[in-house]
């Protein structure tokens, strides 16, 4: 086990964050997501010219194999701008998805994903499943030429924009059965598909996603049929662990922001920075994020080793904790902002949302302490 | 000690009851049960209602129009209100600035403004805090100069809840630069649509725009408008403080919002089961309800030592914060229980005019994740948890 990052490691991190000061600082990033499609088709492709969209992809699919510390780094980057493109979605899970359903098809797609000319989502959770995985009941029926699909995907992450959506549905099984779910390719514009699509409350974007009879051809169908849970919950720990690296850089931004703050900021003619109170205060709030670093790194550098329960405790845990701890600073920075801390114009509040809403994607805190408790 | 209503009280109870099902507005109710936004229409068209009944002012002498209830019967009250999904009466005029006028204004003023407060006809506004003045409020600046029979006000005042509906704001004025920063304050009643002022919204982090700064440029105030004299302000505005006294706990509201969580709970599945029979969320309910049964014994406590004359002290200290940590935690329950719903922003389900189309996710659902942003402000306004802690340390612990 090595917990200090290589040279590489440490001029990704910092040739990212050069990157993101640059052109995506709060305002700049503000106007990207009020823009249209809430996000900026410019960055992405600069994004791709950078090579960080190749970097989580292996090289035998037109990537550069980097390890989950790698792409821990850029979403810890990623987390402190904010950033709000398509990144989870696409590469996270869309390009981890088809890499290990597919290697096949990953060859003939992911190059394309990688140049930034591709965009993926995954649409696997739906109004009744919440976090549970392998709760699915949207429906894949065998028809003449291929395959028809029926059912209701929730909150999918940038599901709005995806070329080409990764739909899980039942071909077998019953319910919350493991066994019977397959993965499908399905065009973004496919017909039959309703897309009611959102901004998130965090600044993303998002969509609920309706099939009713869309037709898909017999090569729709991603990797081994019936068999796609493992993958799944795989590719699902993979991006808690992710997800937290976002989470630490959201954390550290906002500790930054709040030391800051108490430091200008003066009441009864001192700095608040002066109160005792406030000073333990934003101590906690640091204390949490360096213990929240170092576990997420732990935990990233597991990741590319072990399989199985390991992984998912591991993944579990990292996950539990990010929730707590960002919940706990997010909180903490608002309410040591005051009345600043409330308004839409400080960057404190976008912060605290991010990490709230990192909690409810792939399971919040207390189902994935159920989690770890089911596996002991 | 007595704990169980008295058949009076109950009886009283089931008249409060009986009067909601019969006036209060279906389409408002249902707008507080989801959450939504009610307009100002909405909110004057309740409290006209309640002001026809002669119920809007329960903490008025029942000889100016209030209605003469114990302090149980206040309770009672506000707790049915709440959960019949009334909106609370926009506490500004009526709970606020009407006991300063009582006790310090004049008769001129209070023929003029009382009368208007008890039927709605004016909407007030708290002009106190300013860009540099928050906590430290004594430190405000605004500054308001005599000029012959009026003030000459020059200033910016910031947070100010509603005001853009407002027609009237209580506020603090400095006239006096030196000696203590709290001697020369002064209390003016400022006519929203005198020249000079201007008011822009502030957008929170849950996208709403319920706050905003007042700008006031040369805002001609007569000295009428005073209350009291000039440069005792603060000792008017603690006044007001100590008013709030036990309204700010908001059980009622805090019952009404566990009602709604458990309801919610029954049907939100997680794993194939409604989460309110998972042991982890369902324990964390158990505790609030805790809470707020002990943060209700402390309101109750309090209400009879008033009744019986006893000064109040430093109890709504502890009210305010325990009341603001169960709303906090009550949000944040309801927002996990919607799992990723969480997520979608539809500001439009929960605009005043109401929306027809249906939302993603549960129709309870567009509300929760914005409660929860914007109820972070309970523990920052009306005197932040940092500072009622400062202050029960020294009134109480003596430190
Ligand atoms: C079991 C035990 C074994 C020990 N062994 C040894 C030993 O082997 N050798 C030795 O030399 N000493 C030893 N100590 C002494 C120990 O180092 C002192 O108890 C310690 O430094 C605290 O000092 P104090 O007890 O005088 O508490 P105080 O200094 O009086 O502090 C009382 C409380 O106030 C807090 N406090 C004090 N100042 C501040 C401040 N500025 N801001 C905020 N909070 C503050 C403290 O954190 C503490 O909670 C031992 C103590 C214990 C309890
Ligand atoms: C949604 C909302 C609505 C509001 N509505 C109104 C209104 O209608 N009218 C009106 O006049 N005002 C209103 N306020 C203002 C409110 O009263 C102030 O926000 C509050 O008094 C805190 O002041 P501040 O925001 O300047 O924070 P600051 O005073 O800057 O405080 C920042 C942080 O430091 C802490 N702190 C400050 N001093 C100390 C200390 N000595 N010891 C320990 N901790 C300290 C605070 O507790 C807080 O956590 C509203 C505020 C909000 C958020």
């Amino acid at each position: 086990m090595s917990f200090t990052f290589t040279d590489d490691q440490r001029q990704l991190a910092d040739s990212i964050a050069r990157f993101l000061a640059d052109k995506y600082g709060f305002e700049q990033r503000n106007k990207i997501r009020k823009g249209d499609g809430g996000w900026s088709r410019e960055i992405w492709a600069e994004f791709a010219a950078l090579g960080w969209l190749a970097l989580p992809i292996a090289e035998e699919h037109g990537g550069l194999g980097g390890t989950t510390v790698d792409l821990a780094l850029m979403m810890e980057q990623f987390g402190k701008a904010l950033v709000v493109e398509p990144f989870v979605a696409t590469i996270v899970l869309g390009a981890e998805i088809v890499a290990k359903a597919d290697p096949a098809r990953a060859a003939e797609i992911l190059p394309q994903v990688a140049a930034g000319e591709h965009l993926l989502a995954f649409a696997h959770s739906e109004p009744n499943s919440r976090y549970d995985l392998p709760r699915v009941s949207t429906m894949a029926t065998q028809g003449d030429e291929g395959w028809i699909l029926d059912g209701h995907k929730a909150v999918v992450l940038h599901g709005d924009s995806a070329d080409t959506l990764i739909v899980s549905a039942r071909t077998g099984g019953r319910d919350d059965e493991r066994d019977g779910i397959t993965l499908f390719l399905v065009p973004g514009d496919a017909e039959g598909l309703t897309k009611k699509t959102y901004p998130t409350i965090d600044g993303m974007r998002g969509a609920d996603l309706e099939f009713d009879g869309v037709r898909v051809g017999p090569d729709a169908v991603l990797g081994e049929m019936g068999h796609a849970l493992d993958i799944v919950e795989g590719v699902a720990d993979r991006a808690c662990v992710a997800l937290a690296a976002e989470g630490v850089g959201a954390m550290q931004a906002t500790v930054d922001l709040t030391t800051d703050y108490l430091k200008t900021r003066t009441q009864f003619g001192k700095p608040l920075g002066s109160f005792q109170v406030l000073q333990h205060r934003a101590v906690d709030m640091l204390s949490e994020t360096r213990f929240a670093h170092a576990l997420c790194y732990r935990t990233a550098g597991l990741m590319d080793t072990v399989g199985g329960v390991e992984r998912a405790r591991a993944a579990s845990i990292i996950k539990a904790e990010i929730g707590r701890a960002g919940k706990m600073v997010g909180e903490e920075a608002v309410q040591l902002h005051g009345g600043m801390g409330m308004t839409d114009e400080m960057a404190v509040g976008h912060y605290f949302k991010r990490l709230r809403l990192i909690d409810v994607t792939f399971g919040n805190a207390g189902h994935h302490l159920s989690r770890i408790v089911g596996m002991a | 000690m007595d704990v169980v209503l008295s058949p009076e009280e109950e009886a009283f109870r089931q008249e409060v009851r009986a009067f909601l099902a019969e006036k209060l507005p279906a389409d408002i109710a249902e707008k507080t049960g989801n959450g939504f936004r009610i307009s100002k229409q909405d909110h004057v068209r309740w409290q006209k209602i309640l002001h026809e009944k002669g119920w809007i002012a329960p903490n008025w002498p029942a000889e100016l129009g209030g209605t003469g209830w114990t302090p149980m019967q206040k309770h009672i009250f506000d707790e049915e209100c709440a959960l019949a999904g009334a909106p609370m009466v926009i506490p500004f005029g009526v709970t606020m600035v009407a006991p300063v006028i009582m006790k310090f204004g004049n008769e001129a003023q209070k023929e003029r403004f009382l009368p208007r407060i008890l039927s709605s006809d004016d909407w007030w506004c708290q002009g106190y805090s300013e860009p540099g003045s928050g906590s430290d409020l004594a430190s405000l600046r605004t500054k308001a100069v005599l000029d012959g029979d009026h003030y000459v006000v020059n200033g910016q005042k910031t947070w100010t809840t509603l005001a853009q509906h407002a027609d009237w704001m209580f506020t603090l004025v400095r006239t006096q630069d030196t000696g203590k920063p709290q001697e020369g304050i002064t209390f003016l009643l400022i006519d929203m649509k005198s020249p000079g002022i201007s008011v822009h919204p502030i957008t929170t982090l849950d996208g709403s725009a319920e706050i905003n700064s007042v700008f006031l440029e040369d805002v001609r105030v007569p000295v009428e408008n005073r209350i009291g004299e000039e440069g005792k302000g603060w000792t008017y505005a603690k006044y007001l403080l100590g008013h709030e006294r036990t309204s700010i706990a908001a059980v009622g509201r805090s019952k009404a919002q566990l009602r709604k969580l458990k309801g919610i709970a029954k049907v939100e599945l997680a794993g194939g089961k409604p989460i309110i029979e998972d042991p982890d969320y369902a324990r964390r309910l158990a505790q609030i309800e805790i809470d707020l049964l002990s943060l209700e014994s402390l309101v109750l406590r309090t209400l009879y030592a008033e009744s019986e004359g006893k000064p109040v002290g430093a109890e709504p200290s502890f009210l305010k914060i325990k009341g603001t940590q169960i709303q906090q935690g009550l949000t944040e329950l309801l927002m996990e229980a919607i799992g990723p719903y969480a997520a979608p922003y539809q500001p439009e389900a929960f605009r005043d005019e109401g929306w027809n189309e249906e939302p993603v996710g549960p129709d309870y659902g567009p509300a929760l994740a914005p409660l929860y942003f914007n109820w972070r402000k309970a523990s920052i306004y009306g005197g932040s948890n940092e500072i009622q802690k400062n202050i029960l340390a020294k009134m109480v612990l003596g430190l």
